[in-house]
């Protein structure tokens, strides 16, 4: 049977839009798709899971061991569904990343990594080398498609859909010998990296975390999300969570400037699928130059105060 | 407690990669090849462990050609005990490589495997997560923070909501994030020594272990290129241009 699953992607209160995104990757692959949604008490995320476009049907598993996305709880409730599936797609976030492979090897199967685009049923591209290449992929037909939807690369499918959910009992008993503990949240009340249009990102020029506060300022007076290097959030500067690039988040916001970030290849790779790309550097030969649609050279110790006052 | 580490040879994470123009592969004549960034830090790790007492032996792993060697050598100069190399002509995906490192495990009986959380070439992010699954053991991905106490390991995660904090009982494979530590440099001496450590060499195919569903790569391609950008004088005009273009 030729079907789709989409593992959903929550923090337990909303669907993250990872999932929406693995939609229309489900939707360029062209079979039916069903979207599965695990946790506890998850009835309100079914129902945003139901409304994504395309969706044929939304299996619900609730158990209070599904609460917390521990990979090897998860990992066990998709394989017990696999049987009926072609295609399971998760998203490349943290949690798609730390699950999909789980699954992929109790399958018996290689997983593929962070498609971006479909080029057939079991036709991929997909990008390796920190995006310095892109290769063809041919999984084999005999088998499951495993595999991570590169969010960065598809936008988020409607939301006028009203897809049945079905709820199922958990099929297997909690992992005895992995703990949930607990999340620090370190990004706060601004717009999520991975969605928002807009980006202002800083790096180690910042010198500080007071003065990332100009970031945050600037950040907040055109509604964007606020990202850094990662000699930025080595330093101190700001949370892990801020990291953009090859080891942080690979984002596409329509806008993304970057003050005072030197563009390694390990940084650009994170925002190669941005729609304009805007420099500020004092150095005119650092290579974000390269990659950027707007640059300015200047202090962006100066800049950023112009910029707050131009645009309030 | 044994501490296996994998350990990939990869080009160098400062070269820029180059397509070849036939599209089969990317240009790695005369480019300089290194240890996996992340698999640095793993060794790391393993040497403070033991270091601090909580483990007697670290084992540096790898899976490739003769050529892998120089790195499981840079490995035995940091400071790992023995190494082994796993020799294999062909370019092996995840799932292989996790088959291979559960018979390296049936054989060494490690307390602990640490690796990469991905492999700065392929950027698969998957052999941890394949392993953990097939040994059916605990698995901790992308830990930027690891406490070692007596049968457990507690770990923190970086995950893109911020620092999540598990628990697992050991053994387990943890897979590491770039803010774990430090690599130490390696020192002349060292490299001396490191030429009279044991480096076993085992064939795949002695291990029993076949290549299974693979993908087939048909084909490598450069990345598009942005179109040329525009530089502005100052910042009343890069205002000016974000507005024009309806960007704030
Ligand atoms: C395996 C691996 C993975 C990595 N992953 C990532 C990743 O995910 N994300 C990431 O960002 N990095 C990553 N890196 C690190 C990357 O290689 C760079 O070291 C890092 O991006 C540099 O950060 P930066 O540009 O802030 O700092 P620097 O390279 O130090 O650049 C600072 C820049 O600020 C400019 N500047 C200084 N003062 C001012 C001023 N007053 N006004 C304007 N400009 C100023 C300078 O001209 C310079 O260009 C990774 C590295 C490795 C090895
Ligand atoms: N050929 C190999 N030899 C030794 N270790 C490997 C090899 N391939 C992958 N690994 C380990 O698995 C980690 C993740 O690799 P990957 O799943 O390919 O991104 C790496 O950082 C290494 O620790």
């Amino acid at each position: 049977m030729s079907k789709t699953l989409i593992i959903a992607e929550h923090d337990g209160s909303n669907l993250n839009p990872s999932t929406a995104k693995c939609a229309s990757c489900a939707a360029a692959i062209g079979q039916d798709f069903d979207i599965l949604v695990m946790g506890s008490s998850v009835n309100a995320i079914a129902e945003q899971a139901a409304a994504i476009d395309g969706a044929a049907g939304v299996t619900v598993v609730d158990a209070e061991n599904l609460a917390n996305p521990l990979a090897v709880n998860h990992a066990a409730e998709v394989v017990a569904l696999a049987e009926s599936y072609s295609h399971i797609l998760g998203p490349s976030t943290t949690y798609g990343r730390d699950l999909m492979p789980r699954i992929a090897a109790l399958l018996g199967v290689n997983q593929v990594s962070d498609i971006s685009t479909v080029e057939g049923s079991h036709h991929f591209t997909r990008p390796i080398y920190a995006g310095n290449a892109i290769v063809d992929v041919h999984a084999p037909e005999n088998v499951t498609v495993v595999a991570t939807v590169r969010v960065a690369s598809w936008k988020a499918a409607g939301n006028s859909g009203s897809a049945a959910i079905e709820t199922r009992s958990a099929s297997a008993p909690a992992s005895a010998n992995t703990r949930y503990v607990g999340l620090e949240a370190g990004g706060g009340e601004r717009p999520d990296l991975q969605s928002a249009p807009r980006v202002v990102s800083a790096g180690r020029a910042m010198a500080s975390e007071e003065n990332f506060e100009m970031v945050y300022e600037l950040a907040d007076l055109i509604g964007a999300g606020v990202g850094a290097s990662r000699a930025a959030v080595d330093a101190g500067y700001c949370p892990n969570d801020m990291q953009v690039g090859q080891t942080g988040k690979i984002i596409a916001p329509d806008l993304y400037i970057a003050f005072g970030i030197s563009g390694a290849i390990q940084h650009i790779t994170g925002i190669k699928d941005a729609g304009t790309i805007v420099a500020v550097n004092k150095d005119a030969d650092a290579p974000i130059f390269e990659v950027a649609d707007i640059g300015l050279v200047a202090d962006l110790f100066t800049v950023i105060p112009e910029m707050k006052q131009l645009l309030s | 407690m044994k501490i296996l580490v994998g350990i990939k040879r990869v080009i160098d994470y400062n070269v820029r990669i180059r397509v070849k123009s036939d599209a089969s592969g990317v240009e790695t004549d005369g480019v300089k090849m290194s240890i996996n960034p992340f698999d640095e830090i793993a060794l790391e790790e393993a040497l403070r462990i033991r270091e601090a007492g909580l483990a007697e032996e670290v084992i540096v792993v790898s899976l490739g050609g003769n050529e892998c060697q120089q790195q499981l050598r840079t490995g035995l100069a940091m400071g790992a005990d023995r190494a082994i190399q796993v020799d294999t002509a062909e370019d092996l995906q995840p799932l292989t490589i996790a088959r291979t490192f559960l018979k390296v495990i049936e054989k060494e009986q490690p307390g602990l495997v640490l690796l990469g959380k991905q492999a700065i070439d392929g950027d698969n992010s998957q052999t941890a997560q394949m392993l953990a699954a097939l040994w059916d053991r605990p698995q901790a991905t992308f830990v930027s923070q690891m406490n070692m106490s007596g049968e457990s390991v507690t770990v923190v995660r970086e995950v893109d909501a911020g620092l999540e904090t598990i628990e697992v009982d050991l053994p387990a494979v943890i897979s590491v994030d770039l803010r774990l530590n430090e690599p130490r440099f390696v020192k002349l001496p060292d490299i001396m020594k490191a030429k009279r450590k044991p480096l076993e060499v085992i064939a795949l195919d002695e291990l029993g272990v076949a290549p299974e569903n693979n993908l087939e790569v048909s084909k490598y391609s450069p990345p598009p290129v942005r179109a040329k950008g525009i530089l502005v004088e100052d910042t009343a005009q890069l205002v000016t241009e974000l507005k024009t273009r309806g960007l704030v």
